[in-house]
């Protein structure tokens, strides 16, 4: 069981405290596979790098099956198990993806293991293996490596961040696959996706949606319908009315 | 001849060599030849007027090496060499030298290598460069080489000048002359820490129509180390140069980077890039995230940057 309790998350701009998390209670099951969805800026990727220990809390506890890991670090829980792909996947210069993969997976992992891998996130080894995670890979490109590198090894809690964004329409339905298959293969894994998509939200046993720094609902899709469709819904419009030439509104979704 | 376990040492660490190595070599220990071998196609001999070696390789010679480490291991030692190659035209070979330096005491050990090489035409070379100071007395270790390459017509050199660590002062000279038709492609790789000083200074004159030349520039500085990059193309007539620095910034060190690019044509095209940044949060947190210490993560990333 992860827990969270009563985490805020608060940062300095410009002189003024901002609240990114206020108050977020959640519970996951081991086994489980969550879907975290919400507006954009609402604190989805805050709540998971706080849970990998990579944005510091100012209040509340994180438990890991009943043992604090508030004040542990970024190492400390990835030794502990947990894995977490970033929303924007920082490159390499001078590192290959077969390097970049062993430093996830082990260096005893077996080549075998790498090659699957790679091919499962629609990667093919040949080409891929030896090629550098840097500016050569395409953000989907990216993406598809840092779905890969999550997935390696035996974790107790893998949260992917937006795994879809700038993944093809047709790789898109092999991800949503493979991170599915992924965790079936581990009976008592806990799955945190972060996603806008109805393919993973509908994969999910429990959907969480995030607006303001908040917890605004949580249960099965059908519990939460209610806030992602009109609670959250009449918050965008009123983002776009804001606008004042009609053609200029963007999608606030 | 016999090599102890220093000598092995640094020659792993500059050239690659488990002991002696096969083919055409030339070892310099402590200012003098300690070994030296020429083959049918490559002669090593010594310069008559001055310290050094001329290396001549037969025209057509091609899938074969040259070794010419230089080892220092006694304090005191201000070594200068003059080394000149002459590659003959359709040859392909690749050169290691470097130098390494074991200084355990307190007087300074300094070794400055002038490698004046002419490529002509057609030939292919690969040279490889490296060094390396170690030993833990107060002496100083200094390297100081200069590189002089004249590519003739449809010549090809590619350079690999490597900085491992360790020494605490260097200023390296590097001119390249890049005739028609002829590439030139330069890496350097620099590192320094504490108090070491670094100073490169290029200047690679692009010669002649369709002359192409490369310098990039990879450096991390540490410590309170500081480092000065200069890299100037010249271009005369239909040519093509780029230059790329690129550097690593840590604790108080300091870095100039200054590229330059001369046109004396209006057919010269030729660009440069220089950065230097801090080690970014977000790469080391996503290597921690993997279960690797905040120092393995930046080891992982400097090795991989400067390799």
């Amino acid at each position: 069981m992860l827990r969270l309790q009563n985490i805020s998350v608060q940062v300095t701009t410009e002189n003024e405290p901002l609240a990114i998390l206020r108050d977020v209670n959640l519970e996951f099951k081991p086994g489980c596979f969550y879907a975290i969805t919400g507006p954009n800026g609402g604190g989805k990727t805050t709540v998971a790098r706080a849970i990998a220990g990579i944005i510091p809390v100012s209040n509340g506890r994180i438990l890991l099956d009943g043992e604090d890991i508030t004040s542990l670090n970024i190492t400390e829980r990835a030794r502990l198990g947990i894995r977490y792909a970033f929303q924007n996947p920082p490159r390499f210069k001078g590192i290959e993806v077969s390097t970049f993969l062993r430093l996830a997976a082990g260096d005893d992992t077996e080549a075998k293991t790498l090659r699957r891998t790679l091919r499962q996130v629609g990667l093919c080894p040949e080409e891929y293996l030896h090629r550098m995670v840097d500016t050569g890979l395409s953000g989907g490109e990216m993406k598809r490596l840092e779905v890969a590198s999550a997935l390696l090894g035996a974790k107790r809690v893998v949260i992917l961040d937006e795994p879809e964004a700038g993944v093809d329409l047709w790789g898109f339905e092999e991800l949503v696959r493979v991170v599915s298959q992924s965790h079936r293969e581990h009976p008592d894994r806990i799955t945190i996706v972060i996603s806008h998509s109805e393919r993973f939200i509908t994969q999910a046993d429990e959907l969480i949606v995030m607006a303001e720094g908040q917890v605004q609902s949580q249960g099965r899709l059908a519990d939460v319908r209610t806030t992602l469709m009109e609670e959250l819904n009449c918050r965008w419009r009123k983002q776009c009315q804001l606008e004042e030439d009609e053609d200029a509104v963007e999608c606030h979704r | 001849m016999q090599l102890n376990a220093i000598d092995e040492n640094l020659l792993k660490t500059i050239a690659d060599l488990h002991g002696i190595p096969q083919g055409a070599f030339n070892i310099r220990k402590n200012g003098q030849a300690l070994a030296r071998s020429s083959t049918e196609t490559i002669t090593i001999e010594p310069k008559q007027d001055k310290p050094g070696i001329n290396i001549r390789i037969a025209p057509g010679t091609v899938n074969q090496s040259v070794h010419i480490p230089v080892i220092i291991t006694e304090s005191g030692i201000n070594d200068v060499v003059y080394n000149t190659f002459e590659i003959g035209a359709g040859s392909d070979v690749l050169i290691v030298a470097g130098c390494g330096i074991h200084n355990p005491s307190e007087a300074t050990s300094q070794h400055d290598g002038i490698h004046e090489f002419f490529v002509r035409t057609g030939a292919r070379i690969r040279y490889v460069e490296k060094h390396y100071g170690e030993g833990g007395g107060t002496g100083e270790r200094i390297l100081n080489p200069v590189t002089i390459l004249h590519l003739e017509e449809g010549a090809y050199a590619e350079l690999e000048l490597v900085q491992v660590k360790g020494v605490h002062h260097t200023f390296r000279r590097t001119e390249v002359h890049v005739g028609p038709r002829a590439h030139l492609l330069m890496n350097e790789r620099l590192l320094t820490h504490e108090e070491q000083t670094a100073e490169s200074e290029i200047h690679v004159h692009l010669e002649g129509d369709g002359s192409a030349g490369e310098i990039l520039s990879r450096s991390v500085a540490k410590g309170h180390s500081k480092q000065v990059f200069r890299a100037e193309l010249i271009g005369y007539g239909k040519c093509k140069g780029h230059v790329a620095c690129d550097s690593i910034i840590m604790d108080q060190a300091r870095i100039q980077a200054l590229p330059a690019l001369i046109a004396n044509s209006s057919e010269a095209e030729l660009t440069h890039e220089a950065a230097i940044g801090r080690l970014a949060g977000d790469q080391i947190a996503k290597l921690m995230t993997f279960g690797l210490t905040e120092q393995e993560a930046v080891d992982t990333l400097l090795a991989g940057y400067l390799k």
